[in-house]
């Protein structure tokens, strides 16, 4: 079995896996990560969304032997300790979550985001394509304008 | 968590019913703005007892057994025979505890109750009814704690208990001496009070109860740490798939290649059951690979020659006539199909089973845990009370948890397989073999003369709605299980009469359904009936007002049954601003619908200018629900009930094919991404006085009315299939 080592969350970590499992269920079921979700498995839903050497991606459809040498930050790994990023703190503000289910895959699309603009307009905004099935979109939008002036 | 057992005091509390209900029902009520402005629509069932109201009754001998704990710190506990899928139940409940213990909200703690069978009719999360029947047992239960508390200082102090007060969980003397809910709690416990007579707090002495109040579990959910089912660690649990037939609800033949899978890496079992071949892997990826990998011989399904095309013209013939009218009389004429909608909860069904030979025991999330441990337990060859069934909070629901057939099929696995095991259905399966709301025809007949509605005929012809969880106990979903799906009906029959009404004065009214029965994986989605079937008939008012050369709001005001109402109409033009100009292909729609004791109205604004790429832009609801827990909870379940009418009525659907849904994932089945939801929402909701009403399904129907109507405006077109832009615009998955 290949074994495969890269940053997760600041930590080394290798695992042994087959080099085409796909990167959620290394994180998932080898090392016990468990805020990046399955929603669909084809980088359609965006559930899973985190961040690659800082850029947002799905590891749903990342192979875990790509991941070698690089740096994959999930929900796990956005706060500092206690504090918590300003996204999630906007997040919180706006009370956007219901289920909940997409919610750390829409930060970390957020977050994303933020990084590239720091005021992102609208058409940014809708850019983002996490499904949330409880159509929480308008608070998400708002937490993400929040964000933007608490990062100014 | 064992320092928190031993050091847990428990106070099981069956609290005295001491609130006597008395309502007025009658005719009065229903009496129009003005005496001469419409033809009054006696009362329908559903006006006078509806479905929460019986749902309630049923619950009411169990009501009371509900179980609160304070442990030496002064957190409480209250365990919830309810199940949370992201409706804000938790932090709800969590505020009534709070409020009638005089303690900080963040000192309650709920947790989702196991199966309970004793509790019979009520463990059922359904029917926007939870905060409706929970609201008065509650309270009264947190009413009895503080009671005790209160007592137990009062009997260290020898003082008179009506001499202490309470804040934050510290019962204070009126000489300042203080003795704090934790330092009383094992002496509350074992306090002999007789029999404890309480009333919760007047109304108009809460504190916290109405006022906005973020999620208790926000925390836990913004930064990855909430533990949904698959996020458990049970140890040795092993992930598993499952691979389904290539129509619904075929058989497996036989397994042409097992051998070969059970070589693949990391795959460890392979089982067949009734509803497929399980592949039990080291992780999730080998699973699926396992199963994908399968050589199956299929049997045919239940629905193998159907398509839409079929089904449609099934429903068509099934919809009663209407009544023969002479050719002079004005009319409004109409018929709608709505396709099956996916309930496409982002967390697909999942479970997590350890059945041993002499027990079992079961995660999952659950909206019917007491049908589901029964299931269960004899599909496994157990006792029920050999079955321990944990109600997981889940990744939203929409009506698909109150099934449990990813439950089900883990138990069924363990077993077969020896070992505990996490089972995931994939993304395509969830949608292919999973439930969805039924395709609705809808035959609608207005008649009107000298500005006056006179008739109101609406028959509905639907794809049998599964109701074999009953009442969320055993006995009820038993019989709804009976053979020839008599049962069934009759569920059906009763749901439909104790919630469809119309909230308009239009002369003689008249709503029927008619199922036609279909072996489909079928299930009650958001509002169940209501969302076609008043969302229908509010594209008709709007087609009345224009016959009659009414404005639509002015329209609706005139025929609405009662002020309050109107008042949430009239709110709703109001803030929207109605009939403000807008652009060429931009339009305004209004909606209201009335149920579960609510009543709400939502006022959209659309950009049609590309009729195939309509954007809702901007919207404004306004609710009245009677007494409010939590504005701020209540306004997420409206704006979630918003994008849900966004998505059904302009894009989201399933076209079935030869026996399945063709659809296998959101890039295919469209529900409502952020390019597609509004920018521009407010929700405003009125002041309520009395009981709560129901909430968490009422921002559809009146939604779809809005967002239909505005549609029809921006285009000049006047839609009559459900989702209007519904193309196969996908290659769909292999089967």
């Amino acid at each position: 079995m290949p074994s495969h080592t890269f940053t997760v969350n600041g930590k080394s970590v290798t695992v042994d896996a087959p080099d085409d499992l796909p990167l959620l269920w290394a994180l998932r079921d080898l090392l016990g990560i468990r805020g990046p979700k399955y929603g669909c498995g084809i980088d359609v839903c965006k559930a899973c969304t985190s961040h690659l050497d800082g850029e947002a991606f799905n590891p749903c459809v990342l192979p875990v032997s790509e991941a070698a040498g690089r740096e994959v930050t999930t929900i796990e790994g956005l706060a500092d300790g206690d504090r918590l990023h300003p996204v999630q703190e906007a997040w919180l503000e706006q009370d956007v979550a219901q289920c909940g289910y997409c919610q750390p895959g829409q930060i970390m699309a957020a977050v994303a985001l933020l990084k590239r603009t720091k005021n992102p307009t609208d058409a940014d905004i809708d850019a983002i394509a996490n499904v949330c099935r409880c159509g929480t979109y308008f608070r998400i939008r708002e937490a993400i304008k929040s964000a933007a002036e608490r990062m100014a | 968590m064992t320092r928190h057992a031993r050091r847990r005091f428990l106070t099981y509390l069956v609290a005295a019913p001491a609130l006597a209900v008395a309502t007025k029902f009658g005719v009065d009520v229903y009496a129009p703005g003005s005496a001469d402005a419409a033809i009054p629509t006696p009362p329908a069932p559903a006006d006078l007892v509806d479905l929460g109201d019986l749902l309630i009754l049923a619950g009411k001998p169990t009501a009371d057994m509900l179980v609160l704990s304070v442990d030496e710190d002064g957190g409480v506990d209250f365990r919830l025979p309810r199940e949370e899928v992201g409706q804000g139940l938790t932090t709800a409940v969590a505020m009534l505890v709070a409020e009638e213990l005089d303690t900080p909200l963040d000192r309650v703690r709920v947790h989702l109750e196991d199966a309970r069978p004793e509790l019979l009719f009520n463990q059922l999360t359904g029917s926007s009814n939870s905060v409706r029947s929970l609201y008065d047992p509650v309270r009264r239960t947190a009413a009895a704690a503080r009671a005790r508390m209160v007592a137990a200082a009062a009997r260290q102090w020898g003082l008179k208990a009506s001499e202490l007060t309470v804040r934050a969980g510290v019962v204070i003397a009126p000489d300042g001496r203080t003795a704090s809910y934790g330092s009383l709690t094992a002496a509350a416990a074992t306090l002999d009070l007789g029999s404890l007579t309480v009333t919760p707090k007047n109304e108009s002495e809460h504190t916290l109860v109405g006022t906005p109040t973020s999620r208790i579990d926000a925390r836990a959910l913004v930064t990855g740490a909430h533990p949904y089912t698959l996020d458990l660690d049970v140890p040795g649990a092993k992930p598993c798939m499952v691979r389904r037939p290539p129509t619904i609800n075929g058989t497996v033949k036989s397994v042409g290649n097992e051998a070969a899978v059970r070589a693949m890496p990391g795959v460890l079992d392979v089982v067949v059951i009734d509803s497929g071949v399980a592949v039990v892997a080291e992780t999730f990826g080998q699973a699926l690979d396992g199963k994908n990998a399968l050589e199956v011989t299929w049997g045919g399904g239940t629905v193998d020659t159907l398509s839409d095309s079929d089904i449609r013209a099934r429903l068509k013939a099934a919809t009663p006539s209407l009544d023969l009218l002479g050719a002079l009389v004005k009319k409004v004429d109409t018929e709608f199909d709505f396709a099956f909608a996916s309930h496409a909860p982002l967390e697909t069904n999942s479970a997590v089973a350890d059945v041993r030979a002499d027990r079992a025991e079961i995660w999952s999330g659950l909206k019917s845990p007491i049908v589901a441990q029964a299931a269960i337990a004899q599909a496994v060859g157990l006792p029920v009370s050999k079955v321990k069934v944990h109600v997981m909070q889940s990744g939203g629901s929409f009506g698909r948890r109150l099934f449990y057939d990813a439950a089900l099929e883990a138990a069924v696995v363990s077993r077969k397989s020896g070992r505990p095991v996490r089972l995931m259905w994939s993304r395509i399966d969830d949608m292919r073999h999973g439930r969805m709301r039924p395709a609705t025809h809808h035959r609608i007949r207005a008649t009107y003369a000298a500005g006056q509605v006179l008739t109101f005929q609406h028959q509905v012809a639907a794809v049998e709605t599964d109701f074999r969880h009953g009442l969320g106990d055993a006995v009820t979903a038993a019989a709804a299980g009976l053979p020839t799906g008599l049962g069934n009906a009759t569920f059906a029959q009763t749901l439909f009469l104790n919630t469809v009404k119309s909230p308009y004065n239009f002369g003689v009214t008249t709503q029927t359904l008619t199922e036609v029965p279909l072996k489909m994986h079928t299930g009650s989605w958001r509002s169940v009936y209501s969302a076609n079937t008043r969302g229908a008939e509010e594209i008709v008012v709007d087609e009345l007002a224009a016959r009659l050369g009414k404005d639509p709001v002015e329209f609706r005001r005139s025929f609405l049954k009662t002020e309050r109402q109107r008042a949430v109409l009239d709110r709703a033009a109001k803030e929207g601003d109605w009939g403000r100009g807008l652009p060429d292909g931009w339009a305004q729609g209004i909606g209201f619908h009335e149920e579960y004791k609510s009543c709400t109205a939502c006022l959209v604004e659309i950009d049609a200018t590309d009729p195939k790429k309509p954007r809702v832009t901007r919207a404004v609801i306004v609710a009245d629900v009677g007494r409010v827990i939590n504005p701020r909870g209540l306004e997420a379940q409206l704006l979630g009930g918003l994008t849900d009418a966004i998505s059904t009525t302009l894009r989201a659907g399933l076209h079935i094919d030869k026996g399945l849904p063709l659809e296998g994932s959101y890039s295919q089945f469209h529900y409502a991404r952020q390019k597609d939801a509004p920018k521009d929402v407010k929700i405003h909701v009125l002041e309520g006085a009395g009981e709560p009403g129901g909430a968490g399904e009422l921002g559809v129907p009146a939604a779809v009315g809005a967002v239909a109507n505005a549609y029809a405006r921006a285009t000049g077109t006047r839609p009559r299939s459900f989702p209007v832009n519904f193309d196969v615009d996908f290659t769909p998955f292999p089967r």
